[in-house]
């Protein structure tokens, strides 16, 4: 019953974990990378707990491994935000923020939950989780009230990411919990350090769909999988 | 060895002076940021980890190369631990050099425009996942022979930063070779990737320890100054001496036909790697070095934006609490 949330979990943490992993040895500064990775890191261990819970409830054998690598992307059931690409510093740490601010709401919701498990893993990553939105919310505000140039493309990062949020709180049967109910809570926080940020909400609140119910990825994901899946379906009697 | 090739200073200063500092040295105290030093030193200092700390920020890229296609969570986990630590351990390197009075962007500048080297190892291109094994087995293994005697190099800041170095080191050879292990014991095209790995790999990881100390004229000073421990000869040896069993245990071949144990000597025979290639290499001519200082020269210009607005946005905030006092 809860695999298909678990799955959901899972999936975004992970193909977060990938993109942001693109950033190694690459990062505007020695400290933005260790801090990068930093977060990759804390993502592909989300990622093993809530797809190796998801595997075993499943009952058919696949581990946490089975599921990220043997999938197709159509059964993939992460946020469409998650799967867009890192584009410059700025998209990446706004893309961050938006999910983090996000993330947060759902973990310390999901800590309560009846579910030991379920509670125990939310528990365990709300704890990284606050750290990576602490971090990515000064830098948003760092860089909106930076330079001018800086203003700008962390609004133009806004406005380019911005129709994804809608998606994280749809109501869906398959989320382990209403989602609805967390929006007060990210616009709160939102709005607060937008404010800060010398940034400006966009008007629209026009959302793109399908990620979450895999109806309808981005061109993205196909890629992200070809070069995350590539050695294990290449090689599928490999051991690693 | 990550410092290759290091230029020692010659030096002009007070010989009292140069005689106390080098009594002091020979007494085996540690040089601190603040003490009397020739300049000699303090500059060959400054090559020497300076190219260091490149080496470690070079060095993410040819494992960074594998981290999105690492085949298991768990190996993605573990190589992006690795590729951190590496950063980090350039944090360090960066921060003792800055004791000597250069800054980090300074020793950045320098890497890109090419007054300054990284190692040559990281000039090669890691084409297999086997790689990742090869690299942490071979090079770090070749590392971590040259920096556990750096533990006690003369200057203080550089001693201490190796030391938090080589804890983190011996791990990522053990990964290393651990990936090895997988791979000789899996299929056969993982047991082929292996050995390709090891072919590919063996002679620029002799190159590490830098050419013959008969042609290596800065030697000498250095190792007065306690900044060279062990000869460059001394450590390939022992390096070969290590790896050779390592190699025997895991079914892999060492392309060298040379290669034979000499009782006499109490270790085996060798053959030199190509040093024609690691000049070239060190001139930039390595496969993949356009690639690497390419890489960098992005990071830093695409980063700029975002250093300048760190920078005004932390001024910005100096201000209104400067305003509020």
């Amino acid at each position: 019953m809860s695999v298909a949330g678990l799955i959901r979990m899972g999936d975004s943490t992970l193909v977060l974990g990938q993109r942001v992993s693109e950033w190694c040895g690459h990062a505007p500064a020695l400290e933005e990378d260790i801090a990068l990775a930093n977060t990759a890191l804390d993502l592909i261990g989300q990622t093993q707990l809530w797809l190796g819970l998801a595997g075993e409830r499943e009952g058919q054998g696949q581990d946490a491994d089975a599921l990220a690598y043997r999938r197709d992307p159509w059964d993939f059931r992460n946020l469409l935000l998650v799967e867009q690409p890192n584009r410059d510093f700025g998209v990446t740490m706004m893309r961050q923020f938006l999910f983090d601010t996000w993330h947060l709401e759902v973990l310390r919701t999901l800590a309560q939950h009846p579910d030991a498990e379920i509670s125990a893993i939310a528990q365990k990553s709300a704890k990284e989780v606050t750290y990576h939105r602490e971090r990515s919310t000064d830098m948003v505000i760092a860089l909106g009230d930076g330079t001018e140039e800086s203003q700008q493309r962390m609004q133009s990062a806004l406005v380019r990411l911005y129709p994804y949020v809608g998606e994280m709180f749809t109501i869906d049967p398959d989320d382990l919990i209403d989602m609805a109910t967390l929006r007060p809570g990210f616009d709160a926080h939102l709005t607060a350090t937008l404010d800060k940020a010398t940034l400006t909400r966009p008007a629209s609140e026009f959302a793109h769909q399908g990620g979450k119910t895999g109806a309808r990825h981005s061109e993205h994901l196909g890629h992200i999988l070809a070069t995350m899946q590539s050695l294990p379906r290449s090689y599928p009697d490999a051991k690693w | 060895m990550y410092a290759q090739m290091i230029k020692s200073e010659a030096t002009k200063e007070d010989p009292v002076k140069l005689a106390a500092f080098q009594a002091r040295i020979d007494a085996g105290e540690k040089i601190e940021p603040k003490d009397w030093m020739p300049e000699g030193y303090r500059k060959t200092l400054i090559r020497q980890i300076g190219q260091h700390a490149h080496s470690e920020i070079v060095g993410q890229l040819p494992e960074g190369n594998w981290i999105t296609r690492a085949p298991s969570l768990e190996r993605k986990a573990i190589l992006l631990a690795k590729v951190q630590d590496e950063a980090g351990h350039g944090l360090y390197l960066y921060c003792a050099a800055e004791t000597l009075g250069v800054s980090r962007d300074e020793l950045t500048e320098m890497l890109l425009d090419g007054q300054m080297k990284y190692s040559s190892i990281f000039s090669y291109p890691t084409l297999t996942w086997a790689d990742m094994g090869a690299v942490g087995w071979l090079v770090d293994g070749a590392a971590i022979l040259n920096q556990v005697p750096l533990q006690r190099t003369s200057y203080g800041p550089y001693a201490r930063a190796m030391v938090r170095i080589c804890k983190e080191e011996s791990f990522h050879q053990r990964q290393g070779f651990d990936i090895m292990m997988k791979m000789v014991n899996g299929t056969a095209a993982q047991k082929h990737m292996a050995q390709d790995a090891l072919n590919r790999l063996w002679y620029p990881s002799l190159m590490m320890f830098g050419p013959s100390d008969a042609e290596s004229v800065h030697s000498e000073q250095s190792m007065r100054w306690k900044i060279k421990i062990n000869s460059n000869d001394e450590l390939r040896q022992k390096f070969v001496d290590q790896t050779v069993p390592q190699a025997e245990y895991l079914g892999l071949t060492i392309p060298d036909e040379n290669l034979a144990w000499n009782d006499d000597k109490g270790g085996y025979d060798f053959s030199q790697p190509d040093w024609s290639e690691f000049f070239d290499v060190l001139k930039g001519n390595g496969p993949a070095s356009v690639e690497r200082i390419e890489a960098r020269q992005t990071a830093w210009d695409d980063g700029a934006w975002v250093r300048e607005a760190r920078m005004a946005h932390a001024a910005k905030k100096q201000a209104t609490t400067l305003a509020a006092e």
